[in-house]
């Protein structure tokens, strides 16, 4: 594994190894002093052409918890905004010995761009309607805590991975929302399935992708179908401006027919876990009782926080180990 | 390959036994001890000498395991897979007895010590070993020997244990032959 571009080109044993790397790493998560030294003296850079905070954040604090200093490009204070391309800036960070490079951008396609520019590892974090790759990842990560190691198990993270492999068979997750403009439902059909999960999509009409019947996912048009049986329910973010644009009559409307609600839940299974990349549009696509797990629903939104730093500690391990000539 | 094997099941289970008592008698009791073992092979021999300590003086020591992965000064050539660490208990003020299956070049001690002053600060940290093979490349001898075995550098001390391998036994391997 060169880069971390989308998990449709990741196998499933590079998925296993990157998540049996981030559940070791989250018990540094939880010691009084949180750092190891492992990436001393190397340098992450990240380009974020999009705004974040929360994944750019958790990729910073992810490589100062393994010793590497962290820098952050501000896209719109910098160069591009005097017109320098992609391929200048990205040459231009490597000529400054970045040892790795975390983009977003807003083009489908630019981390692929970005790592045929260079030769240090590049991770996608986000490009356009294509992937988010560690979105993905520390859902499965959040998934596998709940569903097969199960949260009430004392031993986790004791017990190790090797006995509870990450096999997701048998496992149902619906995804719903606006999934033609989701990088992050795209990636977690592939991770998700890799590892034998079913996964089904479900949103208005409007905001279905074009090419939903080329991927490995079962599409629905009712919600009450999607969710009946499912293990995870995941509601994605609904961009507000996607009314403006026409795709919706009115936000009340798609709140009552596509929001997640205790109401709505009934439909999954009664053990359902609810997530949600964030950030959350409460009364839109998800409703506050369901966001704060009131009334025994069980929300895992801030564990996917979480997990996000440990699956990006375990991606930089990973990727910053290949480059110097390690792995297999 | 050519192979020799230096200690069998019941040597083991004598040298262990003995490094219990050697423990115990230089630490005057299991009074505020802790075992943690180095991932892989040093965890169950901690798990073995916290048995025996508490057959002898019927005290459950805390025992812990260290992974050293992040910790070791070769990690640009090789890549090791991590495992986890779990220290369940808290490690100030206690005596840490490490255990680990062979002692070679002090370099994987020298990580597991860092690895532990992490966690906290420990009164001392003692090291038991089951194999002693020399070559040494630090300033770091351990206090604790089930055997010593001298060795050539390009030879293999392999120690088999019966929770990962399946059986009991302490094999020197020569390279080529």
């Amino acid at each position: 594994m060169k880069h971390l571009l989308s998990l449709r080109e990741t196998d499933a044993a590079d998925i296993r190894r990157i998540l049996e790397t981030a559940a070791a790493f989250k018990e540094i998560l939880r010691r009084p002093v949180k750092k190891v030294p492992t990436l001393r003296g190397k340098s992450v850079v990240t380009l974020f052409y999009e705004s974040s905070t929360r994944t750019r954040t958790s990729f910073e604090l992810a490589a100062k918890y393994m010793s590497a200093d962290a820098v952050n490009i501000a896209v719109a204070q910098s160069s591009v905004t005097k017109g320098e391309s992609l391929k200048d800036t990205l040459r231009t960070l490597e000529a400054l010995t970045a040892d790795c490079v975390i983009i977003r951008h807003s083009s489908s396609g630019a981390a692929h761009l970005a790592a045929q520019c260079v030769r240090i590892p590049v991770i996608n974090a986000g490009d356009g309607r294509h992937e988010h790759p560690t979105q993905a990842l520390l859902d499965i990560l959040t998934i596998w805590e709940h569903k097969i190691v199960g949260r009430e198990d004392d031993t986790y993270p004791r017990a190790l991975s090797s006995e509870r492999p990450f096999d997701l068979r048998g496992l149902t997750v619906a995804i719903v929302g606006d999934l033609a403009h989701s990088r992050v439902a795209r990636s977690n059909v592939w991770g998700l399935t890799k590892l034998g999960a079913t996964v089904r999509w479900v949103g208005p009409k409007t905001l279905l992708p074009a090419d939903a019947h080329q991927l490995p996912v079962r599409v629905h048009t009712r919600l009450e179908e999607a969710l009946e049986g499912a293990d995870v329910v995941m509601a994605l973010r609904l961009q507000t401006e996607r009314q403006e644009k026409g795709l919706l009559p009115s936000l009340r409307e798609y709140s009552r027919i596509w929001g997640i609600s205790p109401r709505t839940l009934r439909y999954a299974r009664p053990d359902a876990l609810v997530m949600h990349p964030g950030p959350m549009n409460r009364g839109v696509e998800i409703s506050a009782e369901v966001a704060d797990g009131e009334g025994g629903i069980r929300a895992a939104i801030e564990e996917q926080v979480t997990n996000g730093v440990a699956v990006r500690m375990a991606c930089l391990y990973l990727l910053m180990g290949e480059m110097m000539g390690a792995g297999e | 390959m050519e192979q020799r094997q230096v200690m069998d099941a019941e040597e083991m289970r004598r040298a262990i036994t003995r490094i219990a008592h050697e423990i115990l008698e230089k630490n005057r009791g299991a009074q505020n001890l802790a075992l943690v073992g180095i991932l892989r092979r040093g965890a169950p021999l901690a798990e073995r000498l916290a048995a025996i300590i508490e057959q002898i003086e019927g005290v459950r020591v805390p025992v812990g395991k260290v992974d050293i992965a992040l910790y070791r000064d070769d990690y640009p050539e090789r890549q090791p897979v991590v495992g986890r660490t779990e220290v369940p208990f808290d490690i100030n003020e206690k005596a840490i007895v490490l255990v680990d299956e062979v002692f070679f070049t002090g370099r994987t001690v020298r990580a597991a010590i860092t690895a532990l002053v992490d966690l906290g600060r420990p009164a001392n940290i003692q090291l038991a070993v089951l194999i002693d093979r020399g070559h040494r490349e630090l300033p770091i001898r351990p206090d604790y020997v089930g055997k010593n075995l001298p060795t050539a550098r390009a030879e293999h001390v392999a120690v088999l244990l019966k929770e990962i391998d399946g059986e009991d036994c302490v094999y020197i391997r020569k390279p080529g032959a």
